[in-house]
C-alpha cells in the first residue's frame, strides 16, 4: 500500500532519536517513556500512516507555535514596566509589514496542512481497499448492547467480542449497530468509524504482525458503555485456518433465537465462537434495526 | 393528577444524591432566611430582581456563572476520583447510572450556564460602557432574557432532588437520547431547560445586535469601536444566527419524545444523522460564541496594561468578522468519522484549518502589543499571558484535528477530550477570570485583593496543566471518553495525575472566593475614587465607579479609537455649565415573573402535568404581553438634580 504523504523527517539527520523526542513532545513525555501501546505504536500500515500524519502535522505547526510561546514569554518579561532599558512607544500600534508577515505565516502553515489533509483524506479513505497479494478477510460488525459480535460472512463462523485473523491479510470491515451509535476502533491498527442502526459503514484495516490488539467502542452507547471491549487477535495464517477449522467443527450455533438471546440489553463481555451462522444475519439486523428491541421499551 | 411525578422521583434509595440534595436544600433555606431576617427582600426585589439596569444584569450574569461553576466543578472533581479509582477491575464508587448523568450534566453546565452567562454578563456590563450609551436597546428584554438562563439552570439544578439528568452526553445524541433508549426524565429535562434558557440568549444576542449597531456615543463609528465591542457583536451575530437552529433541533427531537414523531427515531423514516448535523450547525458557532468575547476582553486588557494602543486594530476586526463567518462551514470537523467520503471530509478538514489563520494573526497581535510597551503584571496580564501560551498549545491541537485523517485515531479520545478544555479553560475561562477581575472595581467601587488573584491564576495555570496533558497522553494511549471504568491498568497513573490537576484548579477556585469575601471586607481601604484605576483607554473607564444608573450625565463625544486615552492626553475640559433632565427605564417585573412560569411550564411538561403546564404557559404568556403592552413611564433625572449629582461625584474623584 502506498502513502503518497511526504515523511518530513527522512530530511532530518539522525531520524530515529528526533522522532523519538518529537512523539515524547507530543505526549507530553508521558506516553514514549512507558511501552505504551495504543496510536503512537502502531501495528498496521493504516495506522503508521496516520502516526506519520499526527507527527508531521504537530512539526509543521510547532515551528510556529514554540516560537510564539518563547516570543510571549519573552517580550512579557523584557516589557515588564520595571525594565527601564526597555523601550516604550504607546503610539506605535501599526505596521504594514509586520500585518503582511502574521497574516502570512498562518496561512502558510494551513497551505502545508491543506495538502496533507487532502492527500491524507483520500489516501486514508476508511473505505478504500489496501492491495495486497493475500485474500483479504471480510469481516461485518455489528454493535449491541453492549457488546460486539464479528461475523466472518465467507467461512459462516462468527464470534463474540474477539477478532481472529491471519497477520498480513487485509481485513474488509462492513459495521453497523443494532440500535444506538457506537465507534469501532483499534488504536494499534488505525482509523475509527461509527457503527450506526440501519446504515452500513465500511473500514479497511491491516495488522502487519502476530499480536493482540485492543479495541473499544468510542462513542458513549449508555450504561454499559465501558465494557464494550474486544481484542483482534492478529495470528499466522497456518494458527487461523486451524482455528477456522475448529470452529466450524466444535463452535455453538448462531440461529435467529441466539441472535434473540444476544442482542438482549446487557453487558456480556465473555468471549465466545460460533460455529455455524444466520445467513444473511448481518443484513436482516440492518434491515431490523430500524425498530427499538422490546425489552428497551419495558426499561 | 401529578403525572409521571411520584414519591419514587426522589432518590431516597441513594444516600450520596440524598446527601447533596439535603445540603442544597438547607443551603437555599439557610440564605432565604437570611434574606428575610435582615429584611433584604424590598431591597433584593427593588435594586437586582426587577432592575433593568444592563450593569445590574451583568452582574447577575457573572454570579450565575460563578455558582454554576461551582456545580460543574464539583461534576468534574467527582468523574476524576471515579476515574482515579476505577481501574482494572474496580468499579470505582459511580455506579454507570450516576457517572453518566454527571458527565452529561458537567458538559451541559459548564458550557451554558458557566461559560454562556459569564460572557453575556460581561457583554452586559461593559458594552453599553464603552459606548458611551445609557442602557442596552431593550432594558426590559434584557431582564427576561437573563431570568430565562437563570431558570434554565434552576431547572438542570432541580433534577439532582425530582428525578434524574440526561444520561446521554452533553449534546444527547439520539438514538440514545429518544425515548426507546431514554425512557426516563432526564432528557426531558435537558431538553426544556436548554429550551427556556435558549430563548434567552437568543434575546439577548438580538439585544445586543441592536444595541451595538444603533446605539453608540456621538463620532463612534464602526472603527472607532473598542475590540470588545466587535468580538461582543459579531458573538452575538453567530447567538442570533445558530440559536434558532438549537431551539429547532430541540423542538424535534421533543415532538419525537412527546408526541411521537419520527425526525430522529431508527424507525418510521427518520435519521438522527439529520441531529447531529444539525447540533453540530449551532455547536461550532457556539465555540466561537464563547471565545470571541474572551478576544476581546484580552484585547482590552493587553492594550491597556501595555499602556498601548492595540497592534493592528483593523486586522483584529477583519480577523472577528472572519472567524464569525467561517465558524458556520465547518461543523462536519466533529464527525469525521461518520463515513462521509474523501472529499467531504477533506473539505471540511482545510475549512476548518483556515479559522487557524485568524486566529493566528489574533495571537500575533496581541503578542506585538505586547512588543515594546510597558507591561504592568496586573492579575488580568496573568492571565492574558497564561492564555497566550496555553491557547498557542490548544489551537495546535485543534489545528492536528481538523486533518481528517489524524482525527480518525484522536476523535473521542481523551486527547479530543484534552483539546477542548485546552481552549475552552485556555481562552475562555481565563479570559472570563481576567474580565472578572479587569472589570469589577468599575463594577463595585473597589479593587480586588491582588494577592489572592495571582494565587488563583497559579492554581488555574499548573492545575489545567497537571489536569488535561495526562489526557492527551492517554488518549494517544487509546482511552475514549465517558468510560466509567477501564480495564487497562497502564492508563491509571494518568486518571492520578489529572485528578491531582483537578485538586489544583480547586485551590484556584477557593482562592477565587475567599479573595471576594476578602476583598469585600477590606473594601473601604481598597475603594477606587478615580473610576479609572487601570489607567484605562475606553469609555468605561471615564464615569464613575460604580457608574450612576444613567451610565454619562452627557454622551461622551468621540473622535478616535481609545477614547478616552486620547482625552487624558488632552488639557483636562472644565466641568460643563449645564446638564439635560435624563430619563431612565424603569424596573420591571416581568422578566422574573415570566422567568418563574417558565420555570413551571419546564418542570410541568417534564413531569407530563399536562394541566399544569397549560396553566403556566398560559401565565407566562399572559404576563409577557400586558406587562409589554402596559404604558411604562420612564424614572426622570431633572436637570438639577443630575448637575447636582454630577458635581458631588467631581468632588469625590480624584483625577486620574
Amino acid at each position: 500500500m502506498q502513502i503518497r504523504s511526504i515523511n518530513l523527517f527522512r530530511v532530518v539527520k539522525g531520524e530515529l532519536p528526533f522522532r523519538r523526542v518529537l512523539a515524547m513532545l507530543v505526549v507530553g513525555g508521558f506516553a514514549a517513556s512507558s511501552r505504551a501501546e495504543g496510536v503512537l505504536d502502531p501495528q498496521g500500515p493504516i495506522a503508521s500512516a496516520e502516526r506519520l500524519i499526527l507527527l508531521n502535522s504537530t512539526t509543521i505547526m510547532l515551528v510556529v507555535v514554540v516560537p510564539v510561546i518563547v516570543l510571549t514569554l519573552a517580550f512579557a518579561w523584557w516589557y515588564r514596566a520595571s525594565n527601564t532599558r526597555a523601550s516604550y512607544e504607546p503610539n506605535w500600534a501599526n505596521s504594514g509589514r509586520i500585518e503582511f508577515v502574521v497574516w502570512s505565516i498562518p496561512a502558510m502553515v494551513v497551505l502545508l496542512l491543506a495538502g496533507v489533509a487532502w492527500t491524507g483524506s483520500h489516501d486514508l479513505d476508511p473505505a478504500r481497499k489496501l492491495p495486497s497479494n493475500l485474500k483479504p478477510i471480510r469481516i461485518e460488525v455489528v454493535s449491541l448492547d453492549w457488546k460486539w459480535l464479528f461475523i466472518y460472512p465467507d467461512f459462516e463462523v462468527a464470534t463474540l467480542n474477539q477478532i481472529i485473523v491471519p497477520a498480513g491479510a487485509p481485513i474488509e470491515f462492513q459495521l453497523t449497530s443494532t440500535n444506538v451509535m457506537n465507534a469501532f476502533w483499534v488504536p494499534q491498527l488505525g482509523s475509527q468509524i461509527y457503527t450506526m442502526p440501519g446504515m452500513t459503514t465500511r473500514l479497511n484495516l491491516l495488522a502487519d504482525h502476530a499480536g493482540d490488539y485492543p479495541g473499544l467502542s468510542s462513542n458513549f452507547s449508555g450504561d454499559g458503555f465501558s465494557d464494550m471491549r474486544f481484542v483482534v487477535h492478529a495470528v499466522p495464517a497456518a494458527v487461523f485456518s486451524s482455528w477456522l477449522a475448529a470452529s466450524q467443527t466444535q463452535g455453538v450455533v448462531l440461529d435467529a433465537a441466539a441472535y434473540s438471546q444476544l442482542a438482549r440489553t446487557g453487558s456480556d463481555v465473555s468471549i465466545k465462537t460460533y460455529g455455524s451462522v444466520e445467513r444473511d444475519l448481518f443484513e436482516r439486523i440492518e434491515r431490523e434495526s430500524t425498530g427499538a428491541p422490546a425489552d428497551h421499551m419495558e426499561k | 393528577m401529578l403525572g409521571k411525578l411520584t414519591w419514587y422521583a426522589i432518590p431516597f434509595n441513594e444516600p450520596p444524591a440524598m446527601a447533596a440534595s439535603a445540603m442544597i436544600i438547607v443551603g437555599i433555606l439557610a440564605i432565604l432566611g437570611l434574606i428575610t431576617r435582615k429584611e433584604w427582600w424590598p431591597y433584593l426585589w427593588r435594586e437586582w430582581l426587577t432592575s433593568v439596569d444592563h450593569k445590574r444584569i451583568g452582574v447577575m450574569y457573572v454570579l450565575l456563572a460563578l455558582v454554576l461553576l461551582l456545580r460543574g466543578f464539583t461534576d468534574a472533581i467527582m468523574m476524576r476520583t471515579q476515574l482515579a479509582m476505577a481501574a482494572g477491575g474496580a468499579a470505582g464508587y459511580l455506579p454507570p447510572e450516576h457517572y453518566d448523568q454527571i458527565f452529561s450534566a458537567h458538559g451541559t453546565i459548564m458550557i451554558f450556564f458557566m461559560a454562556m452567562p459569564f460572557m453575556i454578563g460581561l457583554m452586559n456590563f461593559v458594552v453599553p460602557l464603552q459606548l458611551g450609551v445609557r442602557d442596552v436597546a431593550f432594558p426590559v428584554l434584557n431582564s427576561i432574557s437573563f431570568w430565562l438562563t437563570a431558570a434554565g439552570a434552576l431547572l438542570v439544578n432541580v433534577s439532582l432532588v425530582v428525578g434524574e439528568f440526561a444520561r446521554t452526553g452533553w449534546l444527547a445524541y439520539p438514538p440514545l437520547s429518544e425515548l426507546a433508549f431514554s425512557p426516563g426524565v432526564g432528557v426531558d429535562y435537558y431538553l426544556w431547560s436548554l429550551q427556556i434558557s435558549g430563548i434567552g440568549t437568543l434575546l439577548a444576542g438580538i439585544n445586543m445586535v441592536t444595541t451595538i449597531l444603533k446605539l453608540r456615543a456621538p463620532g463612534m463609528s464602526y472603527m472607532r469601536m473598542p475590540v470588545f465591542c466587535w468580538t461582543a457583536l459579531c458573538a452575538s451575530m453567530l447567538i442570533v444566527a445558530a440559536f434558532p437552529v438549537l431551539t429547532a433541533t430541540f423542538g424535534m427531537l421533543l415532538l419525537d419524545r412527546y408526541a411521537g414523531m419520527h425526525f430522529f427515531t431508527n424507525d418510521g423514516g427518520g435519521n438522527f444523522m439529520m441531529y447531529v448535523n444539525l447540533i453540530w450547525i449551532w455547536g461550532h458557532p457556539e465555540v466561537y460564541i464563547l471565545v470571541l468575547p474572551a478576544f476581546g476582553v484580552f484585547s482590552e486588557v493587553v492594550a491597556t496594561f501595555s499602556g498601548k494602543q492595540l497592534f493592528g486594530y483593523r486586522s483584529m476586526v477583519l480577523a472577528t468578522l472572519a472567524i464569525c463567518v467561517l465558524s458556520f462551514m465547518v461543523w462536519l470537523h466533529h464527525f469525521f468519522t461518520m463515513g462521509a467520503g474523501a472529499n467531504v471530509n477533506a473539505v471540511f478538514g482545510i475549512f476548518s484549518m483556515i479559522i487557524a489563520i485568524p486566529t493566528g494573526v489574533k495571537l500575533f497581535n496581541w503578542l506585538f502589543t505586547l512588543y515594546r510597551g510597558r507591561i504592568r503584571f496586573e492579575v488580568p496580564v496573568l492571565w492574558a499571558i497564561g492564555f497566550m501560551v496555553t491557547f498557542a498549545i490548544g489551537g495546535m491541537t485543534g489545528v492536528l484535528q481538523a486533518v481528517p485523517p489524524a482525527d480518525f485515531v484522536l476523535h473521542n479520545s481523551l486527547f479530543l477530550v484534552a483539546h477542548f478544555h485546552n481552549v475552552i479553560i485556555g481562552a475562555v475561562v481565563f479570559g472570563a477570570m481576567a474580565g472578572y477581575y479587569y472589570w469589577f472595581p468599575k463594577a463595585f467601587g473597589f479593587t480586588l485583593h491582588r494577592g489572592l488573584g495571582v494565587v488563583s491564576f497559579w492554581c488555574w495555570f499548573v492545575g489545567f496543566y497537571l489536569a488535561f496533558f495526562p489526557l492527551y497522553a492517554v488518549g494517544l494511549l487509546g482511552m475514549t471518553r465517558r468510560m466509567q471504568h477501564y480495564a487497562d491498568l497502564s492508563w491509571q497513573p494518568y486518571m492520578i495525575v489529572a485528578e491531582g490537576g483537578a485538586v489544583v484548579i480547586l485551590c484556584g477556585i477557593v482562592a477565587t472566593i475567599a479573595q471576594l469575601v476578602i476583598s469585600i471586607r477590606t473594601r473601604e481601604s481598597r475603594r477606587d475614587l478615580t473610576g479609572d484605576p487601570w489607567n484605562g483607554r475606553t469609555l468605561e473607564w471615564s464615569t464613575a465607579s460604580p457608574p450612576p444608573a444613567y451610565n454619562f450625565a452627557l454622551a461622551p463625544p468621540v473622535d478616535s479609537l481609545d477614547a478616552f486615552w486620547v482625552t487624558k492626553q488632552r488639557a483636562a475640559a472644565n466641568p460643563p455649565e449645564h446638564y439635560p433632565a435624563i430619563e431612565v427605564p424603569r424596573n420591571s417585573a416581568n422578566g422574573f415573573l415570566t422567568a418563574f412560569f417558565a420555570v413551571v411550564f419546564g418542570f410541568a411538561m417534564i413531569w407530563h402535568i399536562w394541566w399544569l403546564a397549560i396553566l403556566s404557559l398560559a401565565s407566562a404568556a399572559i404576563i409577557l404581553v400586558a406587562f409589554g403592552w402596559m404604558e411604562r413611564i420612564p424614572v426622570e433625572v431633572s436637570a438639577e438634580q443630575l448637575a447636582a449629582d454630577e458635581r458631588a461625584r467631581q468632588q469625590t474623584m480624584v483625577p486620574g
